[in-house]
């Protein structure tokens, strides 16, 4: 069981702690789990967050940056002033806990629907476009030097890497194919400064509260590349939420996105922006669609794969709302 | 032929007693895993009831703007391949009409309540 050696892992490194609690396993795959525990220390128990990778799934997928890299990404963002969880410890072999890190568990709200609808959120709401602006161009501005490993990514290998996974569920959907057209026929190639990219910088991953955002999570898919990708993500339709006038997350504009990145020392290319918007959304697409193969070819049987397959089609219709607007619009 | 009632009659039959009789009662991951298994019975039932109809249509756009005959399946990889190949693009007359129309009739199985789709019913 994991809580003796969590016990003796942060005895280990933890002064002064007598033991931990509350140990609950957030969310599991087959390679990568999520664990919140409390370490219990006479001055006041501390809420926090185990990521790792059992042992024996060591291997990252290829495009994962891994999670040593993550949690180094995480300690930079902190350090820098950016909200970003406290990485408290890196797991080492004697850990006997797999790869991965712990760190402090922030308090917030991910799941969108909530941060989009409950009353405690509505004065944040009005604020967090701009907040994620200067947020994003926070992250970009880390500092090459003190980066982790990480690969680079462009746009045109990006748009070969999703058709590559298209062609390979071998059925038809002309919209994609459209999409993949016009994403080479507008490809803006190498950006002038090539930076830190998040990489997944949407709903989900960043904990908001009522007073704003508090952290940025999840950095597996961080990597080398154009800055503008990040922007163009948060405002890909499917993480609106409904919300589909306010184009960032379903709370803000682009105008205050950028605002919010300008300020804080960014500056904004809204052409690449838009290409990304549409990769974005073609990529969400696909994923969706490896989603169906993952429920019809793998382990993971579930409804809520199967169902995730059938929403490919939602990512069409935005597809066709940006390439082909109705009406000439 | 088979008998009466029909896959449609029967799917909403059991997508009815799930929502009203058995949801009220279970909660947590449970309550979760039965409000999916709800919306695939009502997707099946939506998709039993337009599908005929659609893909016949389909079929038929398909048909004119490539010049072919085939099942819906080689009509699409047909399509797929031409703007893949750049043969055919938005200034095809029928391409861009084609596609909405396949893709609204998409959304209506599998999203009904999808916001950009509502969004672009309402204009319709």
């Amino acid at each position: 069981m994991i809580e003796a050696e969590l016990r003796r892992s942060v005895g280990s490194w933890y002064p002064g702690a007598t033991g931990i609690s509350g140990t609950t396993k957030l969310s599991g795959g087959a390679s990568q789990e999520t664990w919140s525990f409390d370490i219990i220390h006479p001055d006041g128990n501390v809420g926090v967050i185990l990521r790792r990778a059992p042992r024996g799934y060591g291997a990252a997928p290829t495009r994962a940056a891994g999670l040593q890299a993550e949690a180094r990404l995480m300690q930079l963002a902190h350090d820098a002033g950016l909200p970003s969880p406290r990485v408290i410890h890196v797991l080492k072999a004697e850990d006997d806990l797999g790869t991965g890190f712990i760190m402090q568990r922030i308090a917030g709200e991910t799941i969108a629907r909530k941060i989009l609808r409950d009353q405690q959120f509505a004065r944040a709401r009005p604020h967090l476009a701009r907040q994620l602006g200067g947020v994003a161009a926070g992250i970009h501005a880390l500092p090459r030097a003190q980066l982790p490993k990480l690969r680079e990514m462009t746009s045109t290998g990006e748009i070969a890497q999703l058709e590559r996974e298209y062609r390979s569920f071998n059925w038809p959907r002309p919209v994609f194919e459209l999409a993949l057209r016009w994403l080479r026929d507008h490809d803006p190639g190498r950006p002038n400064q090539v930076t830190l990219v998040h990489g997944d910088f949407r709903h989900g991953n960043l904990i908001i509260a009522p007073d704003g955002v508090r952290a940025v999570l999840d950095w597996e898919l961080a990597h080398l590349g154009d800055p503008m990708e990040d922007l163009g993500w948060i405002c890909v339709n499917s993480w609106r939420f409904g919300e589909i006038d306010k184009p960032v997350g379903g709370f803000g504009s682009r105008e205050e996105l950028f605002a919010g990145y300008h300020a804080a020392g960014g500056k904004v290319d809204p052409d690449r922006v838009a290409f990304f918007e549409v990769m974005g959304t073609l990529r969400w697409g696909i994923m969706c669609c490896g989603m169906m193969q993952r429920f019809r070819l793998g382990p993971d049987h579930s409804m809520e794969r199967a169902m995730i397959g059938r929403r490919a089609s939602e990512t069409e219709i935005d597809l066709l709302r940006l390439l082909a607007p109705r009406g000439g619009a | 032929m088979q008998d009466e009632p029909t896959p449609i009659e029967l799917t909403k039959a059991v997508a009815d007693f799930l929502r009203d009789d058995v949801a009220p009662v279970i909660s947590g991951h449970n309550g979760f895993k039965l409000r999916v298994a709800i919306n695939i019975l009502d997707l099946v039932t939506r998709q039993l009831k337009s599908a005929a109809g659609s893909d016949a249509m389909e079929a038929a756009r398909l048909a004119k703007l490539l010049g072919m005959q085939g099942s819906l399946l080689e009509l699409n990889r047909a399509l797929a391949d031409s703007i893949a190949k750049g043969q055919v693009d938005l200034t095809t007359p029928g391409l861009a009409s084609h596609l909405w129309q396949t893709t609204m009739d998409k959304l209506a199985v599998d999203q009904p309540n999808y916001a950009s789709y509502r969004r672009e019913l309402g204009s319709e």
